[in-house]
């Protein structure tokens, strides 16, 4: 058989109709597309595909049953890995993990693995089949995971799958984490898919209780003292937005990413007034930072009625930390991108509200620690873009109250919490933590990835203590 | 779900709520806060603590009708409930029983936060004085309860119709003339009453908390809505207060990011109007 260079396209919205609703950008293969995409797979006899993967999922198995067009054994050797392959094909950066070192990536685009295990995943979460409860034994032990994000939620489906009786304690209303209040509706959506994965969860025998804020309502030791856990698995998340220390950042009009896109996708702004949550914004909007958050923050307020929408990044488009699609996709949209370029000052009016970002050119200098090239001012090369919203989409801290209410429990000095690479453990007995709160702001594969490994430790340290 | 215990109008759009939340009853402390939705399509609101009582294991609100939100958590009735409650949240105030004399000031329905705290610092061996400001007589709230828990307290109302003509200011300034050794002011109420108080405390080098109740979206360090000045610090009032040294506030700031979504809370309550207080 001939080699099919490139990928299958997926199908998408049409970028000057999508960028005026909240429906999913792109579409996913059918099954034909699906199985030709498959079929580009030479079934590699060392596979490089799969160390890529965080979760190690067993890619070439997976794509071998769709040649066969066996989509239901497909779909149970992602799920032996991952717990949530309907986002993971949606949301992970596969051009940096797994794709990257497809050997078609010699000459030419690597097999469509993303798209592979998407296409899988609605193929089963479309059959809505009946989910089988697990049967705990009477003596099961217990574990308790703080936060239902990307690395509680796979620890937790881990968990009880190896018998644990598993109780999630979710701060907000809704499980979820950053799938619910961050990744916006048109590349993620809630109902068909985030809520769809997390229900299979419950159903599987995972509780979750929302509006249980760890910390203030229970300290992790009354969990294990008082509460009956034997273990407790930490992932809270991101915490506090950082801000840049630049005079206007209180101004009426600048939002950090997090409060932006939470009114948006978790609170549902854009269905304002019927939901109650407003966005206050105006028609022009700069969002600050080049990461996959920032380019969300741009579409979104688009999709909100904005005119034009400026990113703002401080160095150049091959340092843009956000997915290539993303940033495709934004272009595609009509997102200006304004690299090379640092906000000195937001400005504002006589009601206190921004006028316009001020910004300085940069330009590309040595190579600073990160291996990225150091983007130094341009002298008096300042000037003003007339916006009336700023998003600030430059990162955030680790959320403080789990940490500061558990005695024993280490953090460094940037508040994050000190947990073994391998295992998760923390410097406290029992209790295990992964994701954002360990690594600082990351992708939701990569918590994933470490509440898997937290999973297969805690395992063992029960195991070792019965 | 939870359940609406208790409700009382204690004055035109003032409202008294028990809500059932024994988890968060047992927990709470004077000085934090709850966030409750009412509803599936509802907004998150944050609402201080104003009582909490174990045994019931219900919390007590006090909200005015201000916005579409608490219009319709007004017209809800006891044996109802509301979809979410989560807290208790934030840090409670620092209270111990070595700090003499503590002038707790409530202005407008202020007084009920207020009154935990004072209870709290009278419970502990405090002296307390309580200045009550309300606009007139009939919208004074809680003054039987503060009564109970204080030295002594001084009302003022802005048209005169009880206690002291004029606002807390001026309550606080007759404490201060008669030579009343001051070694705290704890304020909650408004801001432009904060910040007159703090403007008046400030020379008089009085140790003076407030606290603030900012816009908030989650409510638990995530969102950075609550944003607030302090010094040369931003700080969150969710995770670092909401009770601030108010001689380091910026009033100002503060006061004009609490009008950034005025335009869509008019429209918001129109909205509710409209369609009727059921969405």
């Amino acid at each position: 058989m001939a080699l099919v260079l490139e990928k299958h396209k997926m199908p998408e919205q049409d970028p000057q109709v999508r960028a005026h609703n909240f429906q999913e950008v792109a579409l996913g293969y059918d099954e034909e597309t699906a199985v030709a995409e498959a079929n580009r797979c030479l079934g590699c006899k060392n596979p490089q595909c799969r160390p890529g993967c965080p979760v190690g999922i067993d890619i070439p198995a997976f794509i071998g049953k769709i040649k066969e067009r066996d989509f239901d054994s497909a779909i149970s050797i992602i799920k032996e890995s991952s717990s949530l392959p309907a986002v993971c094909g949606r949301v992970c950066p596969q051009e940096n993990q797994c794709e990257k070192n497809c050997v078609l990536t010699h000459k030419g685009e690597s097999v469509a693995i993303g798209r592979l295990e998407r296409f899988v995943a609605d193929y089963q979460l479309d059959k809505n089949e009946e989910v089988k409860p697990i049967e705990f034994a009477p003596d099961a032990q217990k574990v308790a995971i703080i936060g239902a994000g990307p690395s509680g939620l796979t620890c937790a489906g881990d968990l009880a799958r190896k018998g644990y009786k598993v109780t999630i304690f979710e701060a907000l209303h809704v499980a979820g984490g950053v799938l619910s209040y961050g990744i916006p509706e048109f590349r993620l959506p809630k109902d068909k898919i985030v809520k769809r994965e997390i229900d299979n969860l419950q159903k599987m025998g995972v509780t979750i209780e929302v509006n249980s804020i760890a910390g203030r309502l229970f300290t992790v030791d009354e969990l294990m003292a008082e509460m009956g856990f034997d273990a407790v698995f930490v992932g809270t998340g991101a915490g506090l937005p950082h801000f840049m220390n630049i005079p206007g950042e209180s101004l009426n009009g600048v939002y950090s990413s997090n409060e932006f896109l939470t009114r948006c996708n978790l609170m549902k702004a854009y269905d304002f007034p019927n939901h109650a949550t407003p966005i206050a914004m105006g028609k022009k909007v700069a969002v600050v930072g080049g990461g996959n958050v920032a380019m969300d923050a741009a579409r979104t307020s688009l999709r909100l009625g904005a005119d034009k929408v400026y990113i703002v990044y401080r160095r150049s488009e091959a340092e843009l930390p956000a997915r290539a699609e993303e940033v495709h996709h934004a272009k595609e949209e009509g997102i200006d991108f304004k690299l090379l370029n640092n906000p000195v000052e937001i400005i504002g009016d006589e009601n206190g509200w921004v006028k316009s970002l001020k910004c300085i050119r940069m330009e590309l200098g040595e190579p600073d620690a990160s291996g990225r090239r150091r983007p130094v001012a341009v002298e008096g090369s300042e000037f003003e873009l007339d916006v009336d919203t700023v998003i600030m989409a430059i990162g955030n801290g680790p959320n403080p109250i789990v940490a500061s209410t558990t005695p024993g429990m280490d953090t460094n000095k940037r508040g994050n919490i000190i947990a073994d690479e391998e295992t998760g453990a923390t410097t406290k007995e029992g209790v295990f933590a992964g994701g954002d709160i360990v690594t600082g702001a990351a992708t939701v594969i990569l918590a994933m990835g470490a509440g898997k490994k937290a999973a297969a430790a805690i395992d063992e340290y029960l195991k070792s203590k019965k | 779900m939870f359940k609406i215990m208790y409700k009382k109008e204690l004055s035109p759009g003032i409202f008294h709520m028990d809500i059932e939340a024994p988890r968060v009853a047992k927990k709470a402390k004077a000085g934090q806060f709850i966030v409750l939705r009412v509803d599936e399509k509802g907004e998150r609101i944050p609402l201080t603590i104003a009582d909490f009582d174990v045994e019931k294991g219900t919390i007590t609100l006090i909200f005015q009708v201000l916005g579409a939100s608490t219009m319709q958590l007004s017209a809800l009735n006891e044996g109802d409930s509301i979809v979410d409650f989560a807290g208790p949240l934030g840090q409670p105030s620092e209270i111990d029983g070595n700090m003499g004399t503590v002038v707790c000031i409530g202005g407008g329905i202020g007084v009920a936060p207020v009154y935990p705290i004072a209870r709290a610092m009278h419970e502990a061996g405090n002296k307390v004085i309580s200045i009550m400001g309300a606009k007139t007589k009939d919208i004074l709230i809680f003054e039987d309860k503060m009564r109970a828990i204080s030295d002594e307290v001084i009302i003022a109302t802005d048209d005169g119709s009880y206690g002291v003509k004029g606002f807390v200011t001026t309550a606080l300034q007759q404490l201060v003339d008669r030579g009343e050794k001051i070694d705290q002011v704890t304020a909650i109420g408004p801001g432009i009453m904060m910040k007159s108080v703090c403007d008046a405390t400030r020379p008089l080098g009085i140790k003076t908390i407030v606290s603030l109740n900012p816009v908030m979206v989650d409510g638990t360090g995530m969102c950075g809505g609550c944003r607030v000045q302090v010094g040369d610090e931003m700080k969150f009032a969710c995770v670092d207060g909401p009770e601030f040294d108010g001689h380091l506030v910026d009033f100002n700031n503060l006061m004009s990011r609490g009008r950034m979504f005025r335009e869509q809370e008019a429209k918001a309550k129109d909205h509710v109007c409209n369609i009727g207080l059921g969405r």
